[in-house]
């Protein structure tokens, strides 16, 4: 067994579920965008749980693709290549949601949050969906050639597992955060968060529990059956704390169970990392698609260091803005006073003198106030 | 269109996007680093206001070149499988570190800095916005160690027909990177320069328009004061000081590129010399510089190229450093190329199509020609401008004409428009190669590929055509909400980004006065939750 290509393939599966864990909740965030909030205050403050750490959490995804690339160009190559309308349709996705969350709050006007609101709730939906997807196919086959090429046609990609894999991740997100929002919020939503917890998440486990399942029974080791069980008694217990009221624990659990399905299945799936449902000869595995030992050695080491300084800054992060966040805290919506064209200002305030007579002549221009 | 010209132009498309965003993010970002120092060591109140209000600015930028720099990412693998196959072993690893260590860096620092005014402590919070801008810092290094890498390709050796990395050092300290990076970050000033000289001018014109500022019969400036939020004597100082340092901020860079560029142009006389000579639309060998051409670029016999204008030793200077150095045309080159790498793209079922046919070594001339001297004359422009801005204003008076202020606002989009050229330039003077062969190195001139046979065989044109389609329509669309959203805040003013100015009640005497530290502009002890204005 090749130590360096299995320790990578070990990090990819580390990064992945880092990314499943942090962006899943600010994904759910996103889809309850529409789902759960009511009113415009409270989808403040489900922004405002995620805000400083959304962008954070994404870079997970970023650098799980691009170790990905360099420590398995021939993985990376053929999953990206063969997943072409997928990944286009998660790019758009994740482009949209970004540039929503920050330009959401930037007019004042209901029918701007309207569309940026669905850009969020829809974007998230997307990119779990098609995350969930490239990663549920990635561990149960593509059709890929001796070349690792894609054959069969934009759609041949498609299989029942995708459907798994996607709807896994994006009910998983939905319940991951519906915990995360019952320990980082107060008040009405809090309350409701929970409520919402206990009654969902016994459903939205199982497609993800189905993709766990599936890979055991494909290419299961004993030692993933023990983990994949050990998922599903996480998954129990975080519903019985959350019953219970404690938030903290259920969050925890929930994160368990997540731990569990992705130790699991990348365990089952390993060494093979994209199967060819052509020809098991054309499996790319860690051995044929890896880089060479002196690069990972390299990337060894700058992860050695890098990773865990990653981990305790973002943790620190998140302890600056340890603080429950509600209704109250949300300050009205500014509808900022233009300094120039305040219309508004010059009915109630009229200008003394010194005026510039260019800028009466033209109407909806405000004039001087000197 | 064949799949590989659809996955050039989004490449390209693309790319060139992600770098209107990408240097305004790394100028602007250090600019109101700087201009945060200066409001932590003096507690001037004009430093916070112009802090808020360009970091706003800086904000709406720096989401677009998230949202797209993750395309990027994708695309190496989507579109350009083939390359990732090829070059993995060496280009993944700067792409990596990248993510690993510049991106975590940028954005969880930046988080920080955005919602933390309140939570953090002044000079923590000051940090927080260094870190990230020293993270874009390092980001801009990574992607170009992969991109000169393309450009002169060291550290390798070739293993069963691939490029194994041997020496990373050598990968991380390629030449060609060392003055790349430099070139192009101060590029990305230049464009910072530009965008804060413009909009200061814009809003000091605008004050005497409105008859804030008025100018006496003395000659000299008054400054007054309007009862709109944010317009108040303070605001003047916040447009003069962002003006001069602007201006300075634009002259500086493009000295800087000059000096840079022009080692750049050395180390590409002996990298890549049908770069070079194509920059010049050289045909025949000879010292002189063009300044001018007529005639049809994209012809290779240079039997209509005439040079109108030409200076002559100033090739040589660019590329060796003295007068007389012949430089090689294309027309030498040609022969050198051919012998070398080949006459006829192989017979392998990977070119597709192009299999078979005739290599074209010449990049498009008119491109690499005309992009050379737009990336220099646009930034010459810029500096120029900024030298007139800063005497026009040097007793801080900005004239009256609409038609001046119309210019320097327009100067806004100058280093933008450098900083594509020399994109365009570098990039497809490199063609048709997309990883140039390395020929001052004696073993590894094997390290080299043809554009023709990086795209993804398993991809359709007609699903690239619709990435392109997808991407370039929403690409457009975007383009015209940030601009939009721009406008919109510089036409607010500070107040824009510091709602809290408007809740005051104005005291102009203590605005005024320096022994009064005003303070309290901070939002620091402004409602909790002020910061929400700045950030969501
Ligand atoms: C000279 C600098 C430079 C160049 C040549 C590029 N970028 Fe870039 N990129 C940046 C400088 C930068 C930046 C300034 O660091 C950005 C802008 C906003 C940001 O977050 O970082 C960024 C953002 C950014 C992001 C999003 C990071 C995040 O989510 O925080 C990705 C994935 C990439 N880039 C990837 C690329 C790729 C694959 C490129 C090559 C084709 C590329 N960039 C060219
Ligand atoms: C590290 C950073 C970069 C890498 C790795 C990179 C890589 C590539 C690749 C793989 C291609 C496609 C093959 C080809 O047509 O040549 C390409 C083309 C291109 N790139 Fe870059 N590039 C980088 C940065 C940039 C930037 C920042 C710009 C400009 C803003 C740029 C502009 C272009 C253009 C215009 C093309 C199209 C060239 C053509 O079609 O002939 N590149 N680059
Ligand atoms: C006298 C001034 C300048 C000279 C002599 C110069 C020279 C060069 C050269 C030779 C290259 C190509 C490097 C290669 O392909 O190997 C280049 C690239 C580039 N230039 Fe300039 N340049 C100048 C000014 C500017 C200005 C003012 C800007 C932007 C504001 C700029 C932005 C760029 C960019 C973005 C690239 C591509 C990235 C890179 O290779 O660094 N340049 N320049």
């Amino acid at each position: 067994m090749e130590l360096l290509p299995t320790i990578w393939f070990i990090a990819i599966a580390v990064l992945w579920t880092g990314y499943l864990f942090l962006e899943g909740f600010d994904l759910g965030v996103g889809m309850l965008m529409k789902l759960f909030a009511r009113t415009n205050t409270e989808r403040r403050v489900l922004l405002n749980t995620i805000g400083p750490v959304w962008d954070g959490n994404e870079v997970w995804l970023l650098t799980a693709a691009g170790a990905t690339f360099a420590a398995f160009p021939l993985w990376y190559a053929s999953l990206f290549s063969a997943l072409y309308l997928p990944l286009l349709a998660v790019l758009v996705a994740l482009i949209f949601r970004a540039v929503a969350f920050e330009y959401r709050g930037k007019v004042d006007s209901e029918k701007w949050r309207r569309g940026w609101d669905w850009a969020i709730a829809v974007g998230s939906f997307l990119a779990a969906f098609g995350v969930g997807a490239a990663l549920a196919l990635t561990t149960t086959g593509l059709p890929l050639n001796a070349n690792g090429d894609r054959t069969g046609g934009p759609m041949s990609w498609f299989s029942g597992y995708a459907l798994l894999g996607g709807f896994g991740v994006v009910a998983f997100a939905l319940v991951h955060a519906l915990a995360f929002l019952a320990l980082k919020t107060d008040g009405e939503v809090r309350h409701r968060a929970r409520r919402w917890f206990v009654r969902l998440l016994p459903v939205a486990v199982l497609p993800m529990i189905g993709w766990m399942v599936a890979l055991q029974v494909l290419a299961g080791k004993p030692w993933t059956w023990v983990i994949a069980s050990a998922g599903v008694v996480a998954a129990v217990l975080a519903w019985r704390m959350a019953r219970t009221g404690s938030e903290g624990r259920a969050f925890s659990a929930l994160g368990g169970f997540l731990v569990c399905a992705t130790a699991s299945i990348f365990g089952a799936a390993f060494p093979v990392v994209v199967p060819s449902t052509i020809d098991p000869a054309f499996n790319l595995t860690i051995s044929n698609a890896s880089s060479s030992n002196y690069t990972l050695g390299l990337m060894s080491i700058v992860a050695a260091i890098g990773l865990p300084l990653v981990i305790a800054y973002q943790a620190w992060t998140y302890w600056v803005f340890r603080r429950r966040v509600s209704a109250a805290h949300i300050p009205e919506a500014h509808g900022f006073l233009p300094a120039i064209a305040a219309k508004v200002l010059v009915s109630t305030k009229a200008a003394p003198g010194s005026a510039a007579p260019d800028d009466a002549a033209r109407p909806g221009d405000h004039r001087p106030l000197a | 269109m064949d799949a590989l010209e659809i996955a050039r132009w989004q490449f390209g498309i693309t790319t060139v996007y992600h770098f209107m965003m990408v240097p305004l993010t790394i100028g602007l970002g250090m600019v109101v680093a700087v201009i945060q120092t200066l409001w932590f060591r003096t507690g001037k109140p004009e430093y916070l206001r112009m802090t808020k209000f360009w970091g706003k600015l800086f904000l709406i930028n720096f989401i677009m070149g998230v949202a797209t720099g993750i395309v990027q990412e994708f695309q190496f693998g989507m579109a350009w499988s083939q390359y990732s196959r090829f070059v993995g072993d060496v280009f993944g690893a700067p792409l990596a570190l990248e993510a690993l260590l510049a991106f975590f860096v940028e954005s969880t620092f930046l988080g920080l800095w955005i919602f933390g005014w309140k939570q953090l402590k002044r000079g923590v919070h000051l940090a927080c916005l260094w870190i990230a801008v020293i993270g874009s810092v390092f980001s801009a290094y990574f992607i170009i160690v992969a991109n000169s890498w393309m450009q002169h390709p060291v550290g390798v050796t070739m293993i069963n027909g691939r490029p194994v990395m041997t020496d990373a050092w050598a990968v991380f300290t390629n030449n060609t990177a060392l003055v790349a990076v430099p070139h192009t970050l101060l590029g990305a000033l230049g464009v910072a320069g530009a965008f804060l000289l413009g909009i200061s001018w814009y809003h000091l014109w605008r004050r005497r328009k409105d008859g804030i500022d008025v100018v006496g019969s003395d000659g000299t400036l008054v400054v007054g004061e309007a009862t709109i939020p944010g317009r108040d004597k303070g605001d003047y100082s916040v447009w003069l000081r962002s003006l001069r340092i602007g201006a300075v901020v634009a002259m500086i860079s493009f000295a800087g590129t000059a000096v840079t560029g022009d080692l750049q142009g050395k180390l590409m006389f002996v990298q890549q010399p049908m770069k070079m000579a194509a920059a010049e639309a050289a045909c025949h060998d000879g010292t002189g510089f063009s300044v001018l051409s007529v005639g049809n670029l994209g012809s290779t016999n240079c039997d209509d190229i005439k040079a109108v204008i030409e200076v002559p030793g100033i090739l040589s200077f660019l590329a060796k450093g003295d007068f007389s150095t012949e430089v090689k045309g294309v027309n030498s080159l040609l022969g050198e190329y051919q012998a070398k790498y080949g006459t006829h793209v192989p017979n392998n079922p990977l070119y597709g199509d192009r299999a078979g046919q005739e290599i074209q070594y010449v990049p498009v001339m008119q491109v690499t020609y005309w992009g050379f001297r737009m990336m220099i004359g646009f930034g010459g422009l810029a500096a120029l401008a900024a030298l007139v801005a800063l005497w026009v204003t040097r007793k801080g008076i900005v004239p009256q004409s609409t038609w001046l202020m119309r210019l320097a606002v327009l100067g806004i989009l100058a280093p933008f428009g450098a900083n594509a050229a020399g994109w365009i330039f570098t990039e497809m003077g490199r063609q048709p190669f997309v990883v140039a062969p390395n020929p001052d190195m004696n073993g590894i001139d094997q390290v080299f590929m043809f554009t023709a046979a990086a795209v993804s065989p398993g991809v359709s044109a007609g699903e690239l055509l619709t990435s392109l389609i997808v991407l370039s329509a929403i690409y457009a669309v975007l383009l015209v909400v940030e601009v939009k959203l721009l406008v919109k805040y510089v036409r607010g003013g500070v107040a824009s980004a510091m709602p809290e100015l408007g809740r005051h009640t104005k005291d102009s005497d203590a605005k005024d006065s320096d022994a009064k530290d005003n303070d309290d502009d901070g939002g620091h002890r402004g409602t909790p939750d002020d910061v929400l204005a700045f950030a969501y």
